[in-house]
C-alpha cells in the first residue's frame, strides 16, 4: 500500500520532470526576451500554441513527425520573431509598460484567433508510432514520447547556452542586456541585436511547441494558460537567468504532476500560483535570479 | 519658518560589508549654512540619505532640534521639517512645473487652491514662474535643478538638504542661485546643508565646511581654513593625480 | 452647492454644457432606443464604470493590476450567493461584497507594496491571486463550483432585490458610472489625487516631499477594489449567472483595463471614450463577422483594431480628441 503510493509518487515526479524540461524550454524563450529587452512578452503562450499547431499540421497533412519538423518550425519562428521585433515591437522598447502590454496583447489576440480560424476550436493531437512505447528503469516507467521530448529540450537548451557563451553575436546580446548604454557606446547595433534576441526567444518557444504537441493535444484556449505558465516559471526561476528558467520549468512540472496525483488534476495550477505568490513575496528575484539591489 | 539645529552623532552605514560611512559627527546650528564636500564616492550622498530617512544608520543617530529623526520613513522626516533635493533630479515628469511644486506645498496645506498659490510664490522667487504650465520633463537641466529646490522648499522645511544643485549651472546661474539661497537664509533663518563640488558656491555660502573622504570626516572648519588644510589638500590633489 | 462648485471649478462652460446635454441624453435614452441599442449602451456604461475604477489604481496611482476580475468576481459571487442561499437582497449584500473585495484588495496591495513589487511583478501578483481564487471557486460547492451559480430570471421589477428588465439595470449602471465619474473628479482634484499622481511619476521623490506612499497606494487599491466589486454585483444580477471560469478569468481582468488604456490613462474621460470605442468596434465586428462565418474572425478584427490604436495613438484616443477639439483635459 505505502510502497504502491511511493511508486506512483515517484512515477508522477518523473513524468513532471520530463514535462518540466519542455516547460523550461518554453520559459527560456520568455526569459531571454525579457532579460535582454525588458519587454514582457504577453504573447508567449500564443506563440507556443502556434508552434504546436504548425507541428500538428506537418504531421496531419504531410506526415512529418514533429521531431523532424522542429528545426524548420524553429527557423520559421526565428525569422518571424526577428521581423516582428523590427517591424512592430521596436518602437515600444523603453515605453511605459502598459503600452507594451497592450501591443503584445493585440498580437496575442491575433495569433490565437488566427489559429482558431484556421484549425477550429477542437483539440488537435498527433498519434505517433511511439505513442505507447516506454522505457523501464527498475520499477519506473518512462513514456517514450515524453522522454524524447525532454531530451530534445535539454539539447536545445544546451545549444542556446553555447550560442550565448561561445558566439560573437551571443556575447554581444548579453553585453547589451547588461548595459544598454555601454553597448551603444562601443558601437553594437542594438536594434539588430534586439531583433536577433526576439528571434532566438521565439525559436525557443516554437521548438517547445513542436515538442509539446507530442505530449498533449492543442486547443486555442491553451494559449493564455501557457502565457501564465511561462511567467510563473520564469519568475520562480529568476527572470533573465537561463538555468533559472530550466529549474523553474522542472519545479512547476513536478508540482503540477504531484498536485495532480495528491489532490485533483484541476487543482494543479492552483499549486503553481501558490508557489508564484510565495516566490514573489519571499524572493522576488527568483530562485536563481541575481539580486537587483 | 525658522531654522532647526541638525546634529549627527557617530553615524555609520555599511552596504553588504562595505563601509560607506563610518563614525561621522558634526552639527549645523539653527539658521546656519554648512557645506559637505569630498571626492566622489566619499559617502556624502549616503550621509544625506541617512538624514532624509532613505537609509537607517547602522550606528549613531541623527537629531533635529534634539529629537531623533534617524530611522524614520522619508515622509516622516519631511514631517519633522527636512526638505531635500536629489543629485540625479527626480521631477514628476508628466506633471506641470506648478503641479510639481504644488505636491510639495500640499504637505502643509491640505487645500489644493492654497497649495497652488503657495507653489506659485515659490516659483516666482526662483524665476520659474514663466514656465509654470510647462511639463516638467520639458525643462532644461538648470531649470530642473531649480525645480528640485522649489519643490523641497514648498514643504516649508526647517532644514534644507541640497545635493549638488549647482552642478551643470553656468557661473552666472550659480551666482543667481547663491544669491537666492543667501536671501532665503537671511529672510527665514532656514538651516541649509549642501553637498557641492562648485567651490565658488561653497566659498560664497557656507559658514563652515565638513570634508569627508572614504566615509570618514577628515576636517571641519571655515572655507578659508579648509582651503589651507593639509589632509584636505592631500585628498583633492591625490584625486587629481589619479 | 459647495460640492457643485468644487466639481465645476475651472471647467470651461462649453464643456459643462456638453456634459449636461450628454447626461440628459443618457437619461432619456431608454425612451428612444430599442432593445438592442439599450443593451449596447448598458455595455458601454459598464465598461466605462469599471474602467474608471481600474484607472484610479493604474492611471492615477501608477500601479498596474491585471487581476481586477478578483474584485468583481468576489463582489458578484458574494451578493449572488447571499441572495441565492438566504434571500438576502443585493442592497444589503453589496455591503458584504464591497467589504470582502476591499479586504482582498488590501491584502494583495499590502503584500505587493510591502515587498516593493513594481510593474510587471506586481501585475503578476494580482494575476496570481485572481487565478488562485478562480480555481478555489471551481471547487467550492456553496457557490456551485465550476457548474456555476444561477439566479432565477425574473423580469417583474422589484427594486428591493434588484430584479427587473434591462431598463432597471440601465439606470443602475448609469448612476454608478456618473457617480464614479464625479468621485474620480473629486479625488483627482484633492490632496490624495495629487499624491497619487506624484507616486505614479516618482515614488521616491514623492516620499521625500512628505507623501505617505504606502498609505496612499493602499487607499487607491481599496477604493478601486470596492468600486469594481459593485460592478461585479451589478453584473451578477444583470446576467443572472456566474461561473468561476469567466468571473475570475484573466480575460475579464484584461477587459477592465482596455477602455482606460485605449481612451487615455489617467484622464477622466479616457475610460468613457475607450468604452465607447471598444464596445462600438465590438458590435461592428460582430455584425461584420456574420458575413464571413469563420470562428475567431471577430477577435481578429478586434486585435487588429487594438494594434492600430496602440501603434498610432499610444497615449490614448481621448487626449488626442481633446486636443483636436480644444476640450483640453490633459493627462496630469
Amino acid at each position: 500500500m505505502t510502497s504502491d503510493f511511493l511508486l506512483s509518487l515517484a512515477q508522477a515526479i518523473t513524468k513532471g520532470l520530463l514535462t518540466g524540461m519542455v516547460y523550461g524550454l518554453m520559459a527560456l524563450g520568455l526569459s531571454v526576451i525579457f532579460g535582454v529587452m525588458r519587454v514582457v512578452n504577453f504573447a508567449h503562450g500564443e506563440l507556443m500554441v502556434v508552434g504546436m499547431y504548425l507541428a500538428w499540421m506537418g504531421f496531419e497533412y504531410l506526415q512529418v513527425s514533429p521531431m523532424l519538423s522542429l528545426p524548420l518550425i524553429a527557423a520559421v519562428f526565428f525569422v518571424a520573431g526577428y521581423a516582428l521585433q523590427r517591424g512592430v515591437i521596436s518602437p515600444f522598447i523603453g515605453r511605459p509598460e502598459h503600452q507594451q502590454f497592450l501591443l503584445l496583447l493585440a498580437i496575442a489576440i491575433l495569433l490565437v484567433n488566427a489559429c482558431l480560424a484556421i484549425a477550429g476550436p477542437d483539440s488537435r493531437g498527433v498519434q505517433m508510432e511511439s505513442q505507447f512505447d516506454s522505457y523501464e528503469l527498475g520499477p519506473l516507467v518512462f513514456d517514450a514520447v515524453r522522454l524524447h521530448a525532454a531530451l530534445v529540450a535539454v539539447a536545445i537548451a544546451g545549444l542556446l547556452w553555447l550560442f550565448f557563451t561561445r558566439t560573437r553575436i551571443g556575447k554581444s546580446i548579453r553585453a547589451a542586456a547588461d548595459n544598454h548604454m555601454g553597448a551603444l557606446v562601443v558601437g553594437l547595433d542594438v536594434k539588430r541585436l534586439y531583433a536577433f534576441t526576439f528571434g532566438v526567444g521565439a525559436a525557443c518557444v516554437g521548438a517547445a511547441g513542436a515538442l509539446m504537441i507530442t505530449i498533449i493535444p492543442v486547443t486555442p484556449f491553451l494559449a493564455a494558460e501557457y502565457t501564465l505558465l511561462a511567467f510563473v516559471i520564469v519568475i520562480v526561476g529568476g527572470l533573465g537567468s537561463m538555468t533559472g528558467a530550466l529549474l523553474g520549468g522542472l519545479l512547476i512540472g513536478v508540482s503540477e504532476a504531484v498536485a495532480g496525483l495528491l489532490l485533483q488534476p484541476s487543482l494543479k495550477s492552483m499549486v503553481s500560483f501558490g508557489i508564484l505568490i510565495l516566490v514573489l513575496l519571499l524572493r522576488p528575484q527568483g530562485l536563481l535570479g541575481k539580486n537587483s539591489q | 519658518m525658522s531654522g532647526a539645529h541638525l546634529e549627527l552623532a557617530g553615524v555609520g552605514k555599511n552596504f553588504r560589508g562595505l563601509r560607506a560611512v563610518h563614525d561621522v559627527s558634526f552639527a549645523v546650528p539653527a539658521g546656519a549654512i554648512h557645506a559637505l564636500i569630498g571626492p566622489n564616492g566619499a559617502g556624502k550622498t549616503t550621509i544625506f540619505n541617512m538624514i532624509a530617512g532613505v537609509y537607517r544608520p547602522d550606528a549613531g543617530q541623527v537629531n533635529l532640534d534634539g529629537k531623533k529623526i534617524s530611522g524614520l520613513r522619508p515622509d516622516l522626516v519631511c514631517d519633522a521639517g527636512v526638505g531635500r533635493t536629489f543629485q540625479i533630479v527626480k521631477p514628476f515628469k508628466g506633471l506641470s512645473v506648478l503641479e510639481n511644486v504644488t505636491v510639495g506645498a500640499l504637505h502643509r496645506r491640505p487645500n489644493l487652491t492654497d497649495a497652488r498659490a503657495a507653489a506659485a510664490d515659490i516659483l516666482q522667487g526662483l524665476g520659474l514662474h514663466d514656465r509654470r504650465n510647462q511639463a516638467a520633463e520639458s525643462l532644461t537641466l538648470p531649470d530642473r535643478k531649480r525645480l528640485e529646490v522649489a519643490r523641497a522648499l514648498a514643504t516649508e522645511p526647517k532644514l534644507l538638504l541640497l545635493d549638488e544643485v549647482m552642478a551643470g549651472l553656468r557661473p552666472t546661474e550659480v551666482d543667481v542661485m547663491v544669491a537666492f539661497l543667501r536671501d532665503l537664509n537671511a529672510r527665514t533663518g532656514l538651516t541649509v546643508l549642501l553637498i557641492e563640488h562648485v567651490m565658488r558656491a561653497v566659498m560664497a555660502l557656507a559658514a563652515e565646511v565638513v570634508v569627508v573622504s572614504y566615509g570618514e570626516k577628515i576636517a571641519q572648519g571655515t572655507p578659508a581654513e579648509i582651503a589651507r588644510h593639509q589632509a584636505v589638500l592631500d585628498v583633492y590633489l591625490g584625486e587629481e593625480e589619479a | 452647492m459647495n460640492l457643485l462648485r468644487r466639481l465645476t471649478d475651472g471647467v470651461p462652460s462649453r464643456a459643462l454644457w456638453c456634459l449636461g446635454l450628454l447626461l440628459v441624453g443618457l437619461l432619456v435614452a431608454p425612451a428612444v432606443l430599442g432593445k438592442y441599442g439599450l443593451s449596447v449602451l448598458i455595455l458601454i456604461l459598464y465598461f466605462a464604470y469599471v474602467g474608471q475604477a481600474w484607472n484610479i489604481m493604474m492611471g492615477f496611482a501608477g500601479q498596474l493590476s491585471l487581476g481586477h476580475a478578483l474584485y468583481a468576481g468576489l463582489g458578484g459571487y458574494i451578493a449572488a450567493g447571499l441572495f441565492f442561499h438566504y434571500g438576502i437582497g443585493p442592497w444589503a449584500g453589496l455591503f458584504v461584497a464591497v467589504a470582502a473585495a476591499s479586504a482582498a484588495g488590501a491584502v494583495v496591495g499590502y503584500l505587493g507594496f510591502r515587498f516593493s513589487l513594481a510593474g510587471v511583478y506586481f501585475a503578476l501578483l494580482t494575476i496570481a491571486f485572481s487565478e488562485f481564487t478562480r480555481i478555489a471557486f471551481d471547487h467550492w460547492g456553496w457557490v456551485g463550483g465550476s457548474g456555476g451559480l444561477f439566479l432565477k430570471v425574473d423580469a417583474t421589477v422589484n427594486l428591493l432585490n434588484l430584479r427587473g428588465g434591462p431598463i432597471l439595470f440601465y439606470y443602475v449602471i448609469l448612476a454608478l458610472a456618473v457617480g464614479a465619474f464625479i468621485l474620480c473628479r473629486l479625488l483627482l482634484e484633492s490632496r490624495l489625487g495629487r499624491y497619487w499622481l506624484a507616486i505614479r511619476e516618482d515614488a521616491e521623490a514623492a516620499q521625500a516631499v512628505g507623501v505617505p506612499v504606502l498609505r496612499c497606494k493602499m487607499i487607491a487599491v481599496v477604493i478601486s477594489a470596492a468600486m469594481t466589486a459593485l460592478a461585479g454585483v451589478w453584473n451578477a444580477f444583470y446576467y443572472n449567472n456566474l461561473f468561476p471560469e469567466t468571473a475570475f478569468a484573466m480575460g475579464r481582468s484584461i477587459e477592465f483595463t482596455l477602455a482606460p488604456i485605449i481612451g487615455g490613462l489617467g484622464t477622466l474621460f479616457g475610460p468613457i471614450v475607450g468604452a465607447v470605442v471598444l464596445t462600438g468596434l465590438g458590435e461592428i465586428f460582430t455584425d461584420l463577422s456574420e458575413v464571413f462565418h469563420i470562428s475567431g474572425i471577430k477577435q481578429i478584427f478586434y486585435g487588429l483594431a487594438l494594434l492600430i490604436i496602440v501603434m498610432y495613438r499610444p497615449a490614448g484616443v481621448w487626449p488626442w480628441l481633446a486636443d483636436r477639439f480644444g476640450f483640453g483635459e490633459k493627462r496630469r
